[in-house]
């Protein structure tokens, strides 16, 4: 089934307008682009985490949701998920329930990454049939930019603040994707909106579509807590996948295939600058923290070559 | 015909939740509850049952998961015990506030630190203000009858809780007693299909659950969580009789054992009322006029049925399993105090704490605890309102 954007744009909404989040959030845009996946007559149950897509989602007593919808806390929406599938099984077996469903689970990155990171591993080890998506703006950002394992070397957050003692965050972020991946789970995919969203589409659609448990990972960004201007989004996601910082690949029954090769790689210098959280790397003297950036980005993505048998 | 057998509380609510069949069993081991998953598991691989059991990786994921199935509209179990409660404890609260009807077999442990395998109620005390019904069990004879009762009360339309069923850790759920068992029709028949109002797997109605709460409503919903909890008084009475008309046994909020004249009483909870029922026995023997309330329901309280059962006694001993730290005793304590309070006017009560971490409660500890009450009546003394019984000074 060829991509068409014409017609998936042109679907009903199944996460309502008039929602809280903030203008060019991008965990609505990962939610809308994922749910899109489901076809029309797919039933869905869709568990969220504890953040700001939970918080300005289903506010009582309005829910932006067309779909069932279940929130429990932070650090459960896998758990939470794998219940609600389980109880589908049984309902299924037992001959009452007598239609498909889906289930989509949603954390952001420290719902994901961190405290939920237990039962996420939980629940993708267990093989329930669900997806869970991470939709990773790379910091606490519901309390208000906090630092977390997904948050790159030496970005500014407000608990890896920057000063003339601390450039930021001092380590390196989680690759969260390959560490899923060792769960020899059918699917796992990192992705982010680029484009006409064709590969976050794809994506989605073979997660929700693959028996078994998935796993995506969207680099949804956020203009607060990376001090970008909202409409410079579709920039920001370009230049982190152009830059390989952030890679589009697959991991298909365990087979690593790269989604994305750039013609021309671009120095880390072209993502880096779009965000202020990022503007202290620029101050003269701070050229060696950039250099190593790139270094850490260079090897990284030469791993990732080799792990899809791609030449370096 | 009832089965007569002999079996360990574990074994007991194993048994009950066989014949039950429930939907979905999401449980994490942790001793002394550990058994119960073990027969769950097997019994699914027997094709006993078809339960989905989810052996998750942790006892706060167990609870998450209860409350996306129970939520989803499956009857959804838990058993857990001591540290595995702990670790639900956030979820406790979720799973009371989306007024889920999840049943958790509470093997009573002590709580860590310093760590503890034996019986306490630490655990369960500790989760009473988490918007729970909390029924404890004296023997195993309890604990399955408790266990099968839990289902109708909890999904009462006018109660719409969770249901924690405890039992004392090892003393009844590894001691193996004389019981009398339903048949597996009779109790499917009593328990009922689960048929929930509203639910996440309902074709025709998507359902939002766990929203947001803000100022304008946490208070009213909290409100309504508090009439839940009392409605589920009339509910818990209404199912006992219910369940006697077809078993014989009869059960209320509290037992009230040789209470009619007693001038000494003794309140207290869980598998140490036999213990107790003795000691009075022994007492009545002596000439003392001694009586006992064992509390069955701790949440919803039975202040009134107790304080009205302890109006004509001189001195009550009101016993705790579980430190509150609170400095002025422990939480049954509290409560029994509070109830008392304007009833029971002349009444004197002395708060004991016994039993800590499975410290042995013999005969005699009790008859020691009865001695405390006459000794503060006769000389006319005001009791020290809060002491430990049964340990090295």
């Amino acid at each position: 089934m060829a991509y068409n954007f014409k017609e998936e744009m042109s679907k009903p909404e199944r996460l309502s307008g008039g929602h809280r989040l903030c203008a060019g959030c991008g965990a609505g845009i990962a939610v809308r682009g994922v749910l899109r996946a489901l076809d029309a007559d797919e039933k869905a149950v869709i568990t969220s985490a504890t953040g700001c897509l939970e918080v300005s989602t289903c506010m009582y007593p309005y829910t932006s949701w067309n779909d069932s919808f279940i929130h429990a806390a932070f650090e459960n929406s896998g758990a939470t998920c794998s219940g609600v599938e389980s109880a589908y099984r049984a309902l299924t077996q037992r001959g009452k329930l007598n239609e498909k469903y889906k289930f989509i689970a949603f954390g952001g990155d420290g719902g994901t990454y961190d405290i939920g990171f237990q039962s996420l591993s939980g629940a993708m080890e267990r093989g329930h049939d669900m997806v869970y998506v991470c939709y990773d703006n790379e910091a606490y950002m519901n309390t208000g930019i906090q630092r977390a394992s997904s948050t790159p070397k030496y970005a500014e957050t407000t608990t890896s603040a920057v000063g003339k003692c601390s450039p930021g965050k001092a380590q390196s972020r989680k690759d969260l994707a390959a560490v899923i991946a060792a769960h020899d789970i059918p699917y796992v995919a990192q992705t982010t909106f680029i484009g006409n969203f064709k590969d976050l589409h794809e994506k989605a659609y073979k997660a929700i579509h693959t028996p078994g448990a998935a796993f995506l990972n969207v680099m949804a960004p956020c203009p607060r807590g990376w001090r970008y201007p909202s409409e410079d989004m579709m920039t920001v996601c370009k230049m982190a996948v152009e830059t390989c910082f952030w890679p589009l690949f697959e991991v298909e029954n365990g087979v690593w295939k790269l989604s994305y090769r750039p013609k021309n790689k671009l120095p880390i210098e072209e993502f880096l600058k779009l965000q202020g959280r990022f503007r202290h790397l620029f101050k003269p003297g701070n050229e060696a923290l950039i250099a190593e950036i790139q270094k850490d980005v260079d090897e990284k993505w030469a791993q990732l070559l080799k792990k899809c048998g791609e030449e370096l | 015909m009832a089965i007569r057998e002999r079996l360990s509380g574990n074994e007991a609510v194993s048994y009950a939740i066989r014949q039950v069949n429930p939907d979905v069993m999401p449980a994490f081991p942790i001793t002394p509850s550990t058994e119960i998953p073990q027969f769950i598991s097997q019994y699914v691989a027997n094709g006993q049952i078809d339960t989905i059991f989810v052996p998750v990786e942790s006892e706060h994921s167990a609870m998450s998961a209860s409350i996306g199935s129970e939520a989803a509209g499956a009857r959804t179990i838990t058993a857990t015990s001591s540290c595995g409660l702990a670790l639900m404890w956030e979820m406790l609260y979720v799973a009371a506030s989306c007024r889920l009807p999840i049943v958790l077999a509470c093997i009573n442990r002590a709580l860590s630190g310093p760590i503890n395998i034996n019986n306490d109620h630490s655990d369960s005390m500790g989760a009473r203000d988490a918007g729970w019904i909390q029924i404890y069990a004296e023997n195993a004879q309890e604990a399955y009858d408790n266990y099968i009762m839990s289902f109708r009360i909890g999904e009462h339309k006018d109660v719409l809780l969770p249901v924690m069923a405890c039992q004392d850790g090892f003393i009844t759920s590894h001691a193996v007693d004389n019981i009398t068992l339903l048949e597996d029709e009779k109790v499917k028949a009593f328990v009922g299909e689960y048929k929930p109002e509203k639910c996440l797997l309902n074709p025709a109605e998507a359902l939002s659950v766990g929203p947001y709460d803000t100022v304008h409503y946490y208070m009213e919903h909290k409100k309504q969580q508090a009439v839940a909890m009392h409605n589920a008084k009339k509910v818990i009475l209404d199912v006992a009789k219910e369940y006697e008309e077809l078993t014989g046994r009869k059960y209320g909020f509290i037992e009230k054992y040789k209470m009619e004249d007693a001038e000494y009483a003794m309140v207290i909870i869980g598998s140490s009322a036999g213990t107790a029922k003795d000691a009075v026995d022994e007492l009545r023997a002596q000439g003392v006029k001694a009586g006992l309330i064992k509390v069955r329901v701790y949440r919803p309280f039975p202040g009134e049925e107790i304080a009205a059962a302890l109006k004509n006694v001189k001195a009550v001993a009101i016993m705790d399993k579980a430190e509150s730290f609170s400095d002025i005793g422990g939480p049954l304590g509290a409560d029994v105090r509070a109830s008392m309070f304007g009833v029971c006017n002349n009444v004197k009560a002395i708060n004991f704490v016994y039993g800590l971490g499975g410290r042995d409660v013999k005969v005699d500890d009790i008859k020691c605890a009865f001695g405390k009450l006459e000794e503060v009546v006769k000389t006319d003394a005001i009791p020290t309102g809060y002491q430990y019984l049964g340990v090295r000074e």
